[in-house]
């Protein structure tokens, strides 16, 4: 998504775009890891108190099911992770030798925030079998806390990025005066930091959701899934319109903070008022733009609330100091798919709101069910794009205005960044294949229990087996039978 | 105060080297156990041993790497320009190893079981073996600020040595532990099993420092000064009396305090290390002072450093606590009410 990096290619050094790709497809691979990190340990715990609370057998099962998911997920966003810090130094050791001691505190307190989220959630998924049911229950209350907190270390450093402060450059442009306060709440950082943290809280809730969305339409349609499919739709849903709000808030501050990457976002090319808003489109070297669907004055009015609005133009700064047209592009396609795919969000939260309201129930059309399965997708999507906007509309600058990406890279020789990110490739490719697989396989395995236990209801006695009871045999008690996995026979119950 | 910073970096290396280490031992006893049936017993505790740990004892690396490039960045840059490969290498193997032990075990079939299993062995054994090349990299003096990507910044004498030495550690140190754990869960056959190995384990260490003296001689001179004379001799002394107290206590079946002493002579090494190279992060180009970040910068990583111990030392005690107490258990199949699908062997 970074290849644009190859127009560039003349002027800078040939390792560049292999190191470009490298972080793109590390960070672009973890990125969908995250929200779940962050949010499902919230989910898992609201749904965990409503089984404590109402002593309800199936809202303990989903929090036990998502905490066997989490455990593996978590492995994969930790080891994930790590690499990410690895490649601070192995691709761009030019950023972290002359910032690090600027805006590096930022990690420090990551680092120390997800220890104390890597202790909770261990106890946490390692405490269901012999812990005290509410002592369990409320180890675990700090953990989104401590995913707040991680987040708060990582999206400090990217947003210091984005406009860097707390410093003064001297005459050789090394960092003196550091100032870490002002380096850690740097201008992007408060509508950075609550736009990323909502964006994970309904990532992970409409992905959950999604699962059960999926099941319903399948002729599913017991407690187990209306359940599943309740508790993470509603906290998605209730957040859905917060974050248009941030959302919005947060591109006002990109047009205030860094106005060529908001002239990168919004395609627009000369500095103006009464600037058209482009849905879409294509914006060509030469400042032309073919394509796309034109809204006169909307910019303007979107960026200040007036079509007085002076909106900065990519052309008011020198080529070499503003993103390509390709760039631009790219940007603009990520923010405008993640702005389209938000709005279609929220009437999906107000559908579902709306039924909620009138008949405390879930909607009834099919088509309720279809979007929400798909919308967990979409917002896996939707992060990929913020992400984008965010990281290619900062170019060519890796420090805002300070240093260039092509200042920082690596001393290795292309050919060895080249062959690191096949490997990595390769390595990546299998490790989320089968992390994938693993967990579609979990799923299976419950449902074919689940459809065995529907299916013998009323022979056997009731379910026996207390939440915190002691170890049973690992042989499913119910009537599962291996070749039961017709996926709707006694769906329904 | 840069002085400071730079033990916590060596802290958190011991810290890393003590509790990730012990997880890497565990992975190369897994690699050993043999085939299938034969591996399965020790293969199953080293499971049970692991869980709920190792992703805790991950998060030292990701600390050490934070406190490098704030408190110490000129270090950081030079440190991962000139040792490329080596630390490319021991993040995909980290990537490898932890995906392979997560994956391993929900998985229900023997042949897939196979592959994580040994992605996740291989993959500790190469880990360890390319961090500690680098440390003997930088021990040697191989790197200063500057210096490009080259194969003999690690593949060198030194380093060799160093990461054979780090294998061999994290081999001992595994094999420590998962006696005691085999106590734990009531496998009394593994811990005869664990003795043997820890054993020998211990042997290969000293072998290795033994053919490491004259190795190192003429290409770590500083260090090996510093190890062979003052605070650094003193703690490799201590190191040494540690390590032969827990092959005593192995040897005489004595699993109390076996863990302590084997943890204590391996951060003592790391602590000795860590006096040699004084006053250098880079012997003996560039000194702490030299590579130190800015003032303000420091002077909050210790505040940081200061506020997280309060909050996450006692949250390590508790899960250190809870892990030995039997606490911690994973859920089974039953817990969650899975069933078995066709294909399933095991």
């Amino acid at each position: 998504m970074l290849s644009t990096a190859a127009l560039l290619a003349n002027s800078t050094p040939a390792q560049l775009l292999p190191a470009r790709e490298l972080m793109a497809f590390t960070l672009a691979s973890h990125i969908l890891l995250v929200p779940f990190g962050v949010a499902l340990p919230f989910i898992t715990l609201l749904m965990h108190h409503r089984a404590l609370r109402r002593n309800d057998p199936v809202a303990l099962t989903l929090a036990r099911r998502w905490s066997a998911v989490m455990a593996v997920q978590f492995a994969v966003g930790v080891v994930t992770g790590t690499v990410l810090s690895f490649e601070f130094g192995l691709l761009w050791p030019g950023m972290m030798g002359r910032w690090g001691d600027v805006f590096g505190l930022g990690f420090g307190i990551e680092a120390w925030a997800f220890f104390l989220e890597a202790v909770l959630i261990a106890i946490y998924l390692y405490g269901w079998r012999r812990l005290k049911p509410r002592t369990h229950f409320w180890l675990a209350v700090p953990l989104p806390l401590a995913a707040l907190m991680g987040a708060f270390g990582i999206i400090a450093a990217n947003s210091w990025m984005n406009t860097p402060q707390g410093f003064r450059p001297d005459a050789l442009g090394n960092p003196v005066a550091v100032d870490v306060r002002q380096a850690i709440f740097t201008p992007m950082f408060g509508p950075d930091y609550w736009h990323f943290v909502v964006a994970m809280l309904l990532t992970a809730g409409y992905v959950v959701a999604g699962v059960y969305a999926v099941g319903w339409l399948r002729g599913r349609r017991d407690r187990y899934h209306r359940l599943g499919f309740t508790v993470p739709f509603t906290v998605a849903a209730i957040l859905t319109p917060v974050q248009f709000m941030l959302g919005d808030s947060a591109a006002r501050a990109v047009f205030h903070k860094q106005p060529i990457k908001f002239a990168a976002t919004e395609i627009v090319w000369k500095t103006d008022t009464h600037v058209p808003e482009y849905m879409f489109g294509r914006l060509h070297p030469d400042g032309t733009i073919s394509g796309g669907l034109k809204i006169p004055q909307l910019d303007s009015i979107l960026a200040g609330f007036s079509p007085d609005t002076k909106v900065t133009g990519l052309s008011s700064v020198a080529a070499s100091d503003r993103p390509t047209a390709t760039q631009a592009t790219i940007a603009h396609w990520a923010f405008d798919i993640m702005v389209t795919v938000g709005s279609v969000l929220i009437l999906l939260a107000l559908w579902y709101g709306w039924c909620w309201l009138r008949r405390r129930d879930l909607p009834r059309s099919r088509w309720f069910f279809r979007c929400a399965a798909i919308a967990g997708v979409a917002c896996l999507v939707t992060v990929e794009c913020g992400w984008i906007t965010t990281e290619v509309g900062r170019q060519p600058w890796i420090v805002y205005q300070h240093m260039r990406v092509s200042e920082a890279v690596t001393g290795t020789r292309a050919g060895s960044l080249w062959a690191m990110l096949g490997l990595v490739m390769v390595v990546y490719v299998a490790v989320f294949g089968s992390f994938l697989a693993v967990v579609l396989k979990m799923r299976t395995r419950w449902r074919i229990a689940d459809e065995g236990l529907a299916a013998a209801r009323g022979e056997l006695p009731p379910e026996t087996d207390t939440p915190y009871g002691p170890r049973s045999e690992p042989e499913p008690t119910t009537g599962a039978e291996p070749g039961g996995s017709d996926r709707t026979s006694g769906g329904a119950s | 105060m840069a002085d400071f910073i730079a033990w916590v970096v060596v802290l958190a290396i011991a810290a890393y080297a003590c509790a990730g280490g012990t997880d890497y031992g565990a992975g190369f006893w897994d690699l050993l156990a043999g085939g299938a049936e034969r591996g399965k017993r020790p293969r199953r505790l080293i499971d049970h041993a692991m869980a709920p740990v190792w992703e805790v004892n991950n998060v030292w690396l990701i600390f050490i790497l934070v406190i490098m490039w704030t408190g110490f960045p000129t270090m950081f840059q030079a440190v991962f320009s000139a040792m490329w490969l080596p630390l490319a290498l021991a993040a995909v193997g980290l990537v490898l190893r932890g995906a392979g032990f997560a994956l391993r075990k929900p998985t229900r079939r023997l042949a897939q079981q196979r592959i994580y299993g040994a992605v996740f062995a291989i993959s500790s054994l190469l880990t360890p073996f390319f961090l500690g090349a680098v440390l003997g990299g930088i021990a040697s003096g191989r790197v200063e600020v500057g210096t490009t990507a080259s194969a003999d910044a690690w593949a060198n004498g030194t380093s060799v040595l160093v990461g054979l030495l780090a294998i061999a550690a994290t081999a001992f140190l595994g094999a420590v532990f998962l006696c005691s754990d085999a106590l734990r869960f009531g496998a009394d056959d593994l811990v005869d099993y664990f003795r043997l190995r820890a054993l020998i384990a211990f042997a290969a260490v000293v072998v290795l420092a033994l053919i490491g003296l004259p190795v190192t001689h003429d290409d770590a001179r500083y260090v090996w000064d510093g190890l062979t004379g003052g605070p650094g001799l003193l703690l490799i002394i201590l190191a040494a009396v540690c390590g032969l107290a827990t092959v005593l206590l192995v040897w005489r079946r004595s699993y109390d305090w076996s863990r302590y002493t084997s943890v204590a002579s391996v951060a003592l090494v790391v602590g000795a290390w860590g006096f040699a190279q004084r006053p250098y992060v880079l012997p003996t180009s560039l000194t702490v002072a030299e590579a130190a970040g800015a003032d303000h910068t420091l002077r909050w990583l210790m505040i940081v450093t200061a506020i997280a111990i309060l909050l996450v030392g006692p949250a390590l005690v508790l899960l250190y606590r809870l892990d030995t107490m039997g606490e911690l258990e994973e859920l089974t199949d039953a817990d969650t009410r899975a069933a078995r699908t066709p294909g399933d062997d095991l």
